[in-house]
């Protein structure tokens, strides 16, 4: 569904992506996990034609991004970083100039909208101007702007950054939605637990290059189950172990003060590239 | 076409939003020269057979429809670095070709629009000039100019202070020296050879040989086309280079 090889991308001196290589399959909910900086928002901006990459080719569902780019942006739906919805135009205003952007009929817009604002839970502000709306319901307004022409893949670039945490998990699950009626995903995120939640696979992305590549499950039980934590000389050290038992052990034999958790993505990220998520 | 209707839609939408604001701002400016030039001082001046406020009437005229069609860029500008609108243009599947000209139809109709507010505040003011096809058309092609070139240098800035610049140096000394205020030929040879060079020059002269419902200059109407086409052209092929 998504593809691209060796994609590349230089602006002036600074290298944001150092030849990357990934296949997304049909269905699939794909998240990209990094620190910022790390390449993740270069790499949707090129996938959806709002950057040129330097160097590599990718599709979307067949389609190569340049050479045949009317076709590719027809299959994707953008939810880009920052909000980018027409404040001064209502909710349905700015749905409905999308579809006639995406070339959707009077008639298929008007019953899209009207699907959409009900899934989304906001129908009763479809005539509000998006500046008399919270930050949550314009995401979810961005999203089903996005979903307005039935993209096969939607790009969701940090959907959630800067949300509290129940408007995020809200936000979780309509994603959760939108991939089991069959839309592919690509998530970027720098919250672990978000690509732990929602994604069937991670690629963690350090300094233009994916650092890994596996499910979440995969990634970390690679790493063990359960993690141990403890404060010496003024540094967090981290022990991972299989199971609880030799954990408890490693516990018993030593003083200090000590705090067991299980394994998360960020662990394997720490492990993996030296550096935190978040950093 | 869809797209290009989409794109022209939404700077229609945002212009009906503000509509009130939007006449009062396109108002003030061609005001304050209309009571300063040509109440204040024009009352006893003659140009040729017209009196001062009779010719300034038509300069004004082309002065605010290109400083509006030029306003796109300002526009563009915002939805690009502050509202991000411009990333969900790049996204859509849409051509260079249709986005150039949705936003370019924008430019004309706003040129249009402060045309019609200056014709109606002129009248208030006692001056009634002919307003027929040919300077309807003669607006038009300067706005189709004016916004062209809007586009094209709004996908080249790379930010909001530079396209502040770019009026600065563009559009002020034009609006000052297209034959607005005063007939180029009281410019020395030298200047009016420059002046030659100017679109804005070629618009007021239409839209004033139009307004006084004189011969008209065909040629003027050939180089704003023309004009207006290099720079749509231009604009078309610079849209790629607001792309990252």
């Amino acid at each position: 569904m998504i593809r691209f090889e060796n994609l590349r991308k230089t602006y002036g001196h600074v290298e944001a992506l150092k030849g990357i290589s990934l296949h997304v399959g049909e269905g699939e909910l794909f998240s990209y996990l990094g620190p910022n900086g790390s390449g993740k928002t270069t790499t949707i901006k090129i996938l959806t034609g709002l950057a040129v990459p330097s160097a590599g080719d990718a599709w979307i569902h067949g389609f190569h991004i340049e050479k045949e780019s009317l076709h590719a942006k027809r299959q994707c739906g953008l939810v880009t970083q920052n909000i980018n919805l027409d404040n001064e135009l209502t909710v349905a205003e700015n749905l409905h100039l999308h579809g006639k952007l995406f070339q959707m009929k009077r008639k298929e817009r008007a019953e899209r909208i009207h699907e959409l604002l009900h899934y989304i839970e906001i129908a009763d502000r479809m005539d509000s101007p998006v500046k008399s709306l919270s930050g949550g319901m314009k995401r979810r307004v961005m999203i089903a702007r996005a979903l307005m022409h039935s993209p096969r893949v939607l790009f969701l670039d940090e959907p959630t950054a800067g949300l509290d945490p129940a408007i995020r998990r809200r936000i979780w699950s309509l994603v959760k939605n939108i991939q089991q009626s069959g839309t592919t995903i690509f998530l970027t995120t720098h919250y672990i637990e978000e690509a732990e939640f929602l994604a069937d696979r991670v690629a963690f992305l350090n300094e233009g290059k994916i650092a890994a590549l596996d499910t979440p499950q995969n990634l970390m039980e690679g790493l063990g189950i359960w993690a141990l934590d403890r404060v010496a000389d003024q540094e967090m050290q981290t022990s991972f172990f299989r199971d609880r038992e030799e954990a408890n052990r490693h516990i018993a034999a030593r003083e200090g003060s000590f705090s067991l958790r299980r394994v998360n993505l960020e662990d394997v990220f720490i492990a993996i590239t030296g550096k935190k998520v978040m950093e | 076409m869809r797209s290009m209707l989409a794109i022209y839609e939404r700077e229609m939408l945002i212009l009906r939003k503000r509509f009130f604001r939007q006449l009062a701002s396109m108002s003030v400016s061609p005001l304050l020269y209309l009571v300063a030039f040509g109440l204040g001082m024009g009352r006893s001046l003659k140009v040729g057979d017209h009196s001062y406020m009779e010719f300034l009437v038509p300069g004004l005229v082309a002065m605010n429809s290109m400083m509006q069609a030029f306003a796109i860029a300002s526009e563009i500008n915002i939805a690009r670095f502050y509202w991000h609108i411009f990333e969900e243009f790049q996204a859509a599947p849409i051509s260079n070709i249709s986005y150039v000209t949705g936003e370019v139809l924008a430019g004309i109709t706003r040129a249009l629009l402060s045309a019609v507010l200056i014709v109606l505040i002129a009248a208030l003011s006692g001056v009634v000039l002919t307003y027929n096809f040919y300077f309807w058309l003669a607006v038009a092609l300067n706005g189709f100019v004016f916004a062209s070139l809007a586009v094209g240098l709004a996908m080249l800035v790379k930010s909001h202070s530079d396209q502040a610049l770019l009026t600065n140096f563009f559009i002020t000394p034009m609006a000052f020296l297209g034959g607005t205020f005063f007939p180029e030929d009281r410019m020395p040879q030298w200047a009016q050879y420059c002046l030659h060079f100017l679109p804005l020059t070629h618009a007021s002269r239409a839209i004033r040989a139009a307004a006084f419902g004189q011969p008209l200059d065909f040629s003027s109407y050939l180089l704003l086309v023309s004009m207006g086409a290099v720079l749509f052209i231009l604009a078309f092929h610079w849209v790629n280079r607001a792309r990252e």
